[in-house]
């Protein structure tokens, strides 16, 4: 087992990357997330394993770098903050559409506009629902803590992979910014370029030969019978993510009366929120999300019919509730709670906002 | 034990890495930790916090509202965190550059005067070493040892030479802190 | 005598280079779009170098440009392409990558990432057709529509006090540190168009030794989009796009050409 370290959540990612034997990173600075780019530049990645990095001259140049290599068959991430994350939403659409592996990290600030720099999740929507044009979906993943931060790199490449689709990593400014203890995996090899022909030479850009017919990354269908069955594909590859991919984390949810849907740091406020609601005797568990697309649907269908209310704490005024309030479907009350705009909402307020709108209402 | 605190002060007084130094220790003491600080223009010469959380369990929210300790190196700290202290909680201060004391009395207040002796020995960089000694004084959360082996982390090899003048700035915050 | 008496390899004096696909073009009879494609094709594979070689189309008329040329290629959003380049060349730097655009795409839409591409001296070529309008979404103003020129959005003609002038990207990335040889070409006549093709020559051989960004303009005709006749639509370009968009190299072995 490798070293306990004390590493910021963006450090951690950044490390990750490089342990996980990601080939190149695009991206430029913003707060709070240019931690990543600069431990990658300090960390000088190409001496230790060939891993390219690379400042952009803007966060749509970054993720259309990100495209192209991912075309070109190698293990490419960028990441962001959600200004940020805006402006790559033209790109995220052609990597969907063209069914590229990448990993993009959106490390959440306040919005909308410039908004703050200070830690929100009011990007779930742009994340879960789409965020560019056209029908398709991210795997969208939430670390809670340093150490997810770490580990969700090398699961992200290998979701990526798997379904050939780009996975996000949705953190936001707490989880970027805060260090906890994280021990990090061990290195995996960068693939060869053997590898990466004998894996991926079926359809990446990797220099037709004799041997194939050529290969092409495109999103561009102008027959509208043969855009629909590509989106019928996308949409099947969808609903096999959904079916095979959900991922959550039930906390004291057995014995519960209460459900806090959580994710992110929300979901470790909210674990405060419940030690001091067992304090006064009220049986609260907390859902902690960690896959927002796939999202556990049928999960807490299942717990709707065995306890009283859902309270959904997240930091924006209200997303997240909606796919908790489909997935209940009226069989119990489902209320949101959540500060915003930058905002962090305290244990005690979650608390209060629960007893009031669920246990009280 | 989970100890939940709150360091703050102007940026450069070393609030920071104050708490990266305990948070290590408690590494070093197989605890669990988080660090999270105030982010954002406050870095360039506004004021700086952290909070930092040493704990033998997992650590739930990394966030808090209300705190064990309150380390105050400034006057906007001061108003800003006097109240978050919790009953029976300890507020630990540098009366440097402080005009309005702290009025509590249902808390433990101590002072050290970290700016002034950190200027007696020479260095004003020891400063937040001088303090972290008084607050170890004052709640031996984590043992020296500890500290030293998370400073010999925690500062590149380079500066391993500066440890025993940490230790020193340690060993005379733990001497002359004082309770009010 | 049967035209099978005259298909005999000692009468073979143009062949069809094998890059091109049998797709038939897409683009007007009387586009320089196909001859361009073609002596891009005809380099690559004279050069031995089509199993190493990643082309990026890009949004415009020559979006299909990846039906045509039969070799890996990527297609790139709207002036995304030098970008998208960057990302092969760097995972792949041993491969030949070029990039294959439009006027809008490169100077409009994607002046950005063109001009930041040139300055860090991507190892790339950039082939670049400016035919001073948007052909293929029906003849808008480009940013290289010259003063005066009609477009479906600049209808009375284009008017610089309000519309900005034609803007000359060849000779802005040319004082570029990062590129090595910028040149503006044409393809209207047999002598411009082998000009044309030794000037991609030299830009991929330059990529082969690693040197930098080579960046070719090739000065075209769009003649549905300036609403004449083929031949017409030639000469009207060497009248009026050749004295603002004048033939020649700029900038050769990293040197302005003075």
């Amino acid at each position: 087992m490798s070293e306990i370290k004390l590493m910021k959540g963006n450090e951690a990612i950044a490390e990750a990357a490089i342990l996980a034997g990601c080939d190149a990173y695009f991206g430029y600075p913003i707060t709070p997330q240019s931690e990543v780019i600069e431990y990658l530049m300090v960390e000088r990645p190409e001496d230790r394993t060939g891993m390219i990095v690379l400042q952009a001259e803007s966060e749509i140049a970054a993720i259309h770098m990100v495209y192209g290599a991912a075309g070109a068959g190698k293990k490419v991430m960028t990441s962001s903050s959600s200004p940020g994350i805006s402006l790559k939403q033209e790109g995220i659409s052609y990597i969907a559409a063209a069914e590229l592996p990448c990993l993009i990290v959106n490390v959440v600030r306040g919005g909308p506009g410039l908004g703050t720099i200070q830690p929100s999740q009011a990007d779930y929507f742009q994340s879960t629902k789409g965020g560019g044009h056209g029908d398709y979906r991210l795997i969208v993943l939430a670390p809670a803590s340093v150490q997810e931060m770490a580990d969700f790199v090398e699961d992200s490449f290998k979701l990526a992979f798997k379904y050939r689709t780009p996975v996000m990593i949705l953190s936001d400014g707490v989880i970027g910014q805060m260090m906890e203890k994280v021990i990090m995996p061990e290195q995996m090899p960068r693939l060869t370029d053997d590898e990466i022909l004998e894996r991926y030479g079926d359809w990446a850009n990797t220099g037709k030969t004799k041997l194939r017919e050529r290969n092409i990354i495109t999103s561009l269908n102008l027959d509208s019978n043969v855009q629909e069955a590509h989106n019928i594909k996308l949409q099947a590859k969808y609903s096999q993510i959904e079916e095979n991919e959900v991922r959550y984390e039930a906390i004291n949810c057995n014995d519960a009366e209460y459900i806090i849907v959580a994710y992110g740091s929300s979901a470790r406020v909210a674990q405060k929120s419940m030690a001091m609601a067992r304090a006064k005797g009220i049986k609260v568990g907390i859902f902690r999300l960690i896959s927002l697309f796939p999202f556990p649907k049928k999960e807490i269908n299942a717990l709707a019919d065995r306890v009283k209310g859902f309270l959904a704490v997240e930091m924006s005024a209200g997303q997240m509730i909606e796919d908790v309030r489909l997935a209940v479907n009226g069989k119990v009350p489902a209320e949101h709670y959540g500060r915003y705009g930058g905002v962090i909402h305290s244990p005690e307020e979650v608390l209060a906002s629960l007893e009031n709108k669920i246990i009280g209402g | 034990m989970t100890e939940e605190m709150i360091i703050a002060g102007f940026g450069g007084q070393g609030v920071l890495s104050m708490g990266k130094i305990l948070a290590y220790s408690g590494i070093m003491q197989d605890q669990e930790v988080s660090w999270m600080p105030s982010y954002g223009p406050e870095m360039r010469g506004g004021t700086a916090n952290v909070t930092v959380i040493v704990s033998d369990e997992r650590i739930s929210s990394p966030v808090l509202t209300n705190f064990d300790t309150a380390i105050i190196l400034n006057q906007q700290s001061m108003d800003k965190f006097e109240n978050t202290v919790k009953p029976g909680g300890v507020l630990l201060y540098d009366p440097n550059g402080i005009l309005k004391h702290p009025t509590r009395t249902d808390i433990k207040i101590y002072t050290i005067d970290g700016a002034k002796l950190a200027s007696e020995m020479g260095n004003p960089k020891i400063f937040n070493m001088i303090v972290l000694g008084a607050f170890m004084q004052v709640k031996p959360i984590v043992k020296l040892e500890n500290v030293i082996r998370g400073l010999k982390k925690s500062l590149p090899e380079r500066h391993h030479k500066l440890i025993p003048l940490n230790e020193d700035a340690i060993t005379m915050g733990m001497k002359n802190v004082v309770a009010k | 005598m049967d035209i099978k008496d005259i298909i005999k390899p000692e009468n073979l004096v143009y062949k069809r280079t094998e890059l091109m696909t049998d797709k038939a073009l897409s683009y007007c009879p009387g586009c320089g779009h196909g001859t361009a494609h073609n002596i891009t094709m005809e380099v690559i594979e004279e050069m031995g170098i089509w199993e190493d070689t990643i082309g990026v189309a890009p949004v415009g008329c020559s979006v299909l440009a990846y039906e045509f040329m039969n070799i890996d290629m990527t297609q790139a959003a709207h002036g995304r392409a030098p970008a998208v380049a960057t990302g092969i060349k760097r995972v792949w730097p041993d491969k030949f990558v070029f990039t294959y655009q439009g006027d809008g795409d490169l100077a409009a839409i994607g002046g950005n990432e063109t001009i930041h591409a040139c300055n860090r001296g991507e190892n790339i070529v950039i082939i670049f057709i400016n035919n001073g309008i948007y052909g293929m979404t029906g003849g808008q103003m480009a940013p290289t529509t010259l003063p005066g020129m009609k477009s479906s959005t600049s209808p009375y003609g284009r008017d610089i006090s309000t519309m900005g002038h034609p803007l000359k990207m060849t000779e802005l990335v040319a004082q570029l540190p990062g590129t090595y040889f910028v040149t503006r070409q044409a393809v209207h006549t047999p002598n411009a168009v082998r000009k044309a093709k030794k000037a991609i020559r030299k830009a991929f051989e330059i990529q082969k030794e690693k040197k930098g960004l080579a960046f070719i303009e090739i000065v075209s005709n769009c003649n549905s989009g300036w609403k004449m006749e083929p031949v017409d639509s030639n000469n009207w370009m060497v009248d009026n796009m050749f004295p603002y968009f004048p033939l020649g190299d700029i900038k050769v072995n990293g040197e302005l050409v003075k």
